[in-house]
């Protein structure tokens, strides 16, 4: 049984591509574009790894990421933040609400594999 | 003559006045003829001064009196020439406050009272009562005396009648003459067209009797004067008093009649026209009258014994075979009569409406909060009631007082009822302790006088004062007796009403006015009215306003219509060097709108509305600071300063937009570049990962491998697109765009841009309400990119119309060389602080309203506007998201140019 991950991304070619690459590499994929919902899901069932955009048509990414480490089951979840926007003004912010790791789009699909097996520990 | 071709005769004069009116009005909306609006139109407009009464009734009153008809021309004149500089304050005044009647003028002075409004209202309403039956009983009068059809003998004698039918006639010709539309400043260019005619065909009327007397009758100048020696009375003999009071009396009713105060005051448009006025309606009146003893005389004379002396202009040309003349003079009469009662009656009925009906009416819909819809509809169909109303109380006087006593008498009731406004008046020019509550009392107490001493009585005994009354006086108080008040029985019933109604009138208004304090409004419009020369007005009537333009828009657009209010908010805007459609609400444009809301519905009415709206920020105790203590140099310095100020704070308001505006700018491209940022790398990231997918499997099946080509293929071509729209607002911006202009219709434009949008949610139904015929225009432009702008924001409408029945409504206006196409939706709108920003690039209002695009479209819409010499613009207030597309109906090829120059800015 491989670990579970959660996409939050309401671009659903680039939700598309991480699902592929992220099952044949073993995980179990979930993926959400709406935030309000995810946030509902995260609370009562965390998996073991959030991959979350930034720019989300309900919610800002940050917003989701400051009440994950403000709730008590998800202070520890490792959150890889995904931006298309780039500024290094957002990865400060991303780190001071204490992300995990902050990548800009486009990546590297083995990119995103390595950092992820590395939040994860495998 | 038979009776039916003198109905026909009338009908057709009637309907050829109507000809000239609607020209005169039409010529006028067109801008042309500026004749129309000259001294010497004005100057004949007075003379609807000259009424039945004059045309008939002077020589009657000649052969009763004598010379003393004079009086009646004598005191006009006097104002015309003596008391010139009085008229032109007047004129002036009213012009400046737009002001729509002479209760308008009083009650706009004493702190735009309403109060005082009614009050007038009510008494010209019952003075000019007598006054519109006199014009009712000499028109009967005429006919009967004219139509010598034994046929139509039964129907010609019923007098009754008769006036019966001239008064349904009259207010039928009154309604469709005078209140067609409802106009911003009550001016009737048709109507004072058509009355300038009638007074020439008066004058020229009387003079060929006059002529014929004269030259025809009897041998000549001398001839006459020794005929009308061998007439002469005892009661011809001049009476100093009399003769006093009576000019008085009609030199206070030219400045006081309603009629009068209408096409002196408020028609008029120019003080040039006064000047001319001053010599030439003098001139007019010495003509009316020139010939009137002479008639008297001969009349007389020939006629047999009895005959109404009040009807000789008419008798004596039919006596003497002259049928040609005496049609001339009929219809010069009727000339007189129907201009004074559509005057009087449009005058009656502005005031009726704008100080009694529509306060009435506002105070209602305030107390059940309901919405007060279109104003414009209501005070016309007011208006309209109220003529009806006022000849049918001129109809119902005829009836009651028998239509009986001399034509003269009459009138000079109705000239000691409007003489009543006069301390009011005056006292409104050159006093500025005057009061409210001294002016209305003073109007009370000499109403009141007035109405027991001269106007009830007028009835005759026992008619509505009992016999015993008028002569023991009530409860046999004999020195209340109506025609000797306090024992005073050396003067007749007309000079005693006069005198004490005048008298304790005047007393009245100045012992109230010093006695009371008056409200800090009446302080300023006293100021504004007395020195109504001297340019800067010392204090202003709103202050600290605490209301929104948006708010204020909707009130305007009731009572003006929609066009009218925006366009007015428009203008005002852009005087303050603002975009958009919505002004700052600054004192100054409060007093604009409330100057033009004035203009249709009186000063009371519109201060009471702006009042209700704008709260609780009218005049303060600290505006009239400056009123208390102002010196002719004070007043020069502050104006000075306040000039000087107003500059500074002009400029600093101009230099803190520029300064908002670059910092708004700045931080746009700050956005324009991380948005671009984020724009390309999102399909870029989709493109990266698929191909590296693709590079990396080999074990893919082919549908994958084809599903994940087709996205990596979606996305270049979005790419694409979004470097295609920068690509397309930078050549719009800069002006290099080539623009194909050809023929197009624009309904089937509209068709088109509908069929394309509606591809975007496809799933959304919307209801469309479009006019279909409005559309059908033909145009010259580049129709492909109007419809770009138009599937823009019938797209946006899709995305973005957050209700639950969505509709869209497509309207269609031409105005002047342009064309205005609105569409507006039924969804929450755009917010106020947002609604400059959205024309903005990527100024997608919030993330969640991020359906699509790249925010691009409506920057792109404005760009292709201005290329196509139009403009895009957000229209607020009208309960939904709003976009006007406006553009000219045919584009010229060098509008480009314009768009290079402004970018080259």
């Amino acid at each position: 049984m491989g670990k579970r991950v959660l996409v939050i991304e309401d671009e659903p070619n680039i939700s598309e591509a991480l699902r592929f690459i992220l099952t044949r590499n073993g995980w179990m994929v979930e993926v959400n574009a709406d935030g309000h919902a995810a946030l509902d899901k995260l609370a009562v069932d965390p998996p073991d790894l959030l991959i979350l955009d930034l720019m989300l048509p309900d919610i800002h990414g940050f917003e989701i990421l400051r009440r994950l480490r403000a709730g008590t089951r998800t202070s520890d979840l490792p959150v890889l933040m995904l931006t298309a926007k780039g500024q290094s003004a957002d990865r400060a912010q991303a780190e001071r609400l204490g992300v995990t790791r902050f990548m800009t789009k486009p990546f590297a699909n083995a990119d995103v594999l390595a950092a992820v097996h590395e939040m994860a520990g495998t | 003559m038979s009776f039916n071709l003198l109905v026909l005769t009338c009908i057709g004069y009637v309907i050829l006045l109507f000809a000239v009116a609607s020209l005169a009005e039409r010529m006028a909306a067109e801008g042309r003829a500026k004749w129309l609006r000259s001294s010497t139109i004005y100057t004949l407009s007075l003379s609807v001064y000259c009424t039945a009464w004059t045309f008939y009734g002077a020589v009657g009153y000649a052969a009763r009196s004598g010379l003393e008809f004079m009086t009646i021309y004598l005191g006009p004149t006097l104002v015309f020439v003596g008391w010139w500089a009085l008229m032109r304050k007047l004129v002036r005044i009213g012009r400046e406050n737009r002001v729509t009647s002479i209760a308008d003028m009083i009650s706009a002075r004493y702190g735009k009272s309403n109060a005082l409004g009614v009050i007038v209202t009510l008494l010209c309403i019952a003075a000019g009562t007598p006054y519109i039956a006199l014009q009712l009983q000499s028109i009967a009068e005429s006919f009967t005396v004219f139509v010598r059809d034994p046929d139509a003998l039964g129907l010609s004698t019923n007098r009754t009648l008769i006036a019966f039918w001239v008064a349904v006639g009259l207010a039928f010709f009154t309604i469709i003459f005078g209140t067609r539309t409802l106009d911003a400043n009550e001016q009737h260019h048709g109507v004072v067209t058509a009355i300038a005619v009638e007074a020439v065909v008066k004058l020229v009327a009387l003079l060929a009797v006059g002529v014929f007397v004269v030259w025809f009758v009897a041998t000549g100048p001398a001839d006459i004067l020794t005929r009308i020696d061998a007439q002469a009375l005892p009661e011809w003999q001049i009476q100093p008093g009399r003769w006093t009071g009576l000019i008085l009396l009609s030199a206070i009713a030219i400045i006081c009649l309603p009629r009068m105060f209408q096409v002196a005051v408020v028609e008029n448009t120019e003080d040039r026209h006064l000047a001319t006025a001053s010599w030439a309606f003098p001139l007019y009146l010495f003509l009316i009258s020139l010939f009137v003893l002479p008639i008297a005389a001969i009349g007389m004379e020939m006629m047999p014994a009895g005959s109404n002396p009040d009807m000789f202009v008419l008798t004596l040309p039919l006596h003497l075979g002259q049928d040609g003349l005496a049609l001339l003079s009929f219809l010069g009469g009727f000339s007189a009569a129907t201009s004074m009662v559509i005057v009087a009656a449009l005058a009656l009925a502005t005031m009726v409406s704008n100080h009694i009906v529509v306060p009435l009416w506002l105070r209602a819909r305030a107390a059940t909060r309901r919405d007060t819809g279109d104003m414009r509809a209501l005070v016309l169909n007011v208006r309209r009631l109220s003529i009806s109303v006022i000849l049918g109380l001129g109809y119902v006087y005829y009836v009651i007082s028998g239509g009986s006593g001399a034509l003269a008498a009459i009138g000079l009731i109705a000239f000691v009822g409007v003489a009543q406004c006069m301390p009011a008046l005056i006292g409104a020019l050159y006093w500025r302790g005057a009061s409210r509550n001294g002016a209305a009392l003073g109007l009370i107490v000499g109403s009141v006088i007035w109405f027991y001493t001269l106007f009830l009585p007028s009835f005759g005994p026992d008619t509505l004062l009992p016999a015993q009354l008028m002569s023991d006086g009530p409860f046999g108080l004999s020195w209340l007796r109506p025609y000797g008040l306090f024992g005073l029985t050396a003067l007749d019933p007309l000079l005693h009403a006069l005198f004490w109604s005048l008298l304790f009138n005047a007393l009245a208004f100045c012992l109230g006015s010093m006695l009371s304090f008056p409200s800090p409004i009446e302080r300023v419009q006293a100021a504004l009215f007395v020195n109504i020369y001297d340019r800067a007005g010392p204090a202003r009537s709103w202050t600290r306003p605490m209301v929104e333009a948006e708010d204020l828009l909707p009130m305007a657009q009731r009572i003006f219509g929609p066009t009218e209010a925006q366009s007015f908010f428009r203008m005002q805007a852009v005087a303050q060097g603002k975009q958009g459609y919505l002004p700052d609400i600054t004192p100054e444009f409060l007093e604009a709108l409330e100057l033009k809301l004035a203009g249709s519905v009186g000063a009371a009415t519109a201060h009471a509305m702006l009042a209700q709206s704008v709260g609780t920020a009218a005049v303060s105790v600290e505006d009239l600071m400056a009123v208390a203590s102002e010196t002719a140099q004070i007043m020069e310095y502050s104006a000075q300063l306040e000039a000087k100020s107003e500059e500074l704070s002009r400029t600093a308001r101009k230099l803190r937009e520029a300064n908002e505006k670059l910092q708004t700018l700045s931080v746009q491209k700050d956005a324009f570049l991380s948005q671009i940022s984020h724009e390309l790398r999102t399909p870029m990231t989709s493109i990266r990962a698929f191909s590296e997918i693709l590079m990396e499997s080999a074990d893919m099946s082919d549908d994958e491998r084809t599903h994940f080509a087709q996205i990596i293929h979606e996305e270049s071509i979005r790419l694409t697109r979004l470097l295609d729209d920068l690509l397309d607002l930078s050549v719009l911006e800069h002006g290099q765009v080539q623009l194909k202009i050809g023929s197009a219709n624009l309904r089937e434009l509209i068709d088109q841009s509908i069929t394309a949008s509606n591809s975007v949610k496809a799933e959304r139904h919307f209801d469309l309400f479009r006019s279909r015929d409005t559309e059908d225009i033909d145009i010259t432009t580049d129709a492909g990119r109007l419809s770009q702008v138009f599937i823009n924001v019938l797209s946006n409408a899709r995305k973005y119309c957050d209700a639950d029945n969505p509709s869209m409504t497509i309207r269609v206006q031409r105005r002047g060389p342009m064309i205005e196409v609105d569409f507006i939706d039924n969804g929450s709108g755009i917010p106020r602080d947002q609604d400059a920003l959205i024309f903005e690039k990527f100024s997608r209002l919030t993330d969640s309203l991020q359906a699509g695009g790249a925010g691009l479209g409506l920057a792109i819409c404005r760009e292709i506007m201005h290329n196509l010499g139009g403009e895009i613009t957000y229209l607020p207030g009208q309960g939904g998201a709003a976009f006007r597309v406006s553009f000219p109906q045919v584009l010229n090829a060098r509008a480009p140019d314009d768009a290079q120059a402004r970018a080259a800015e």
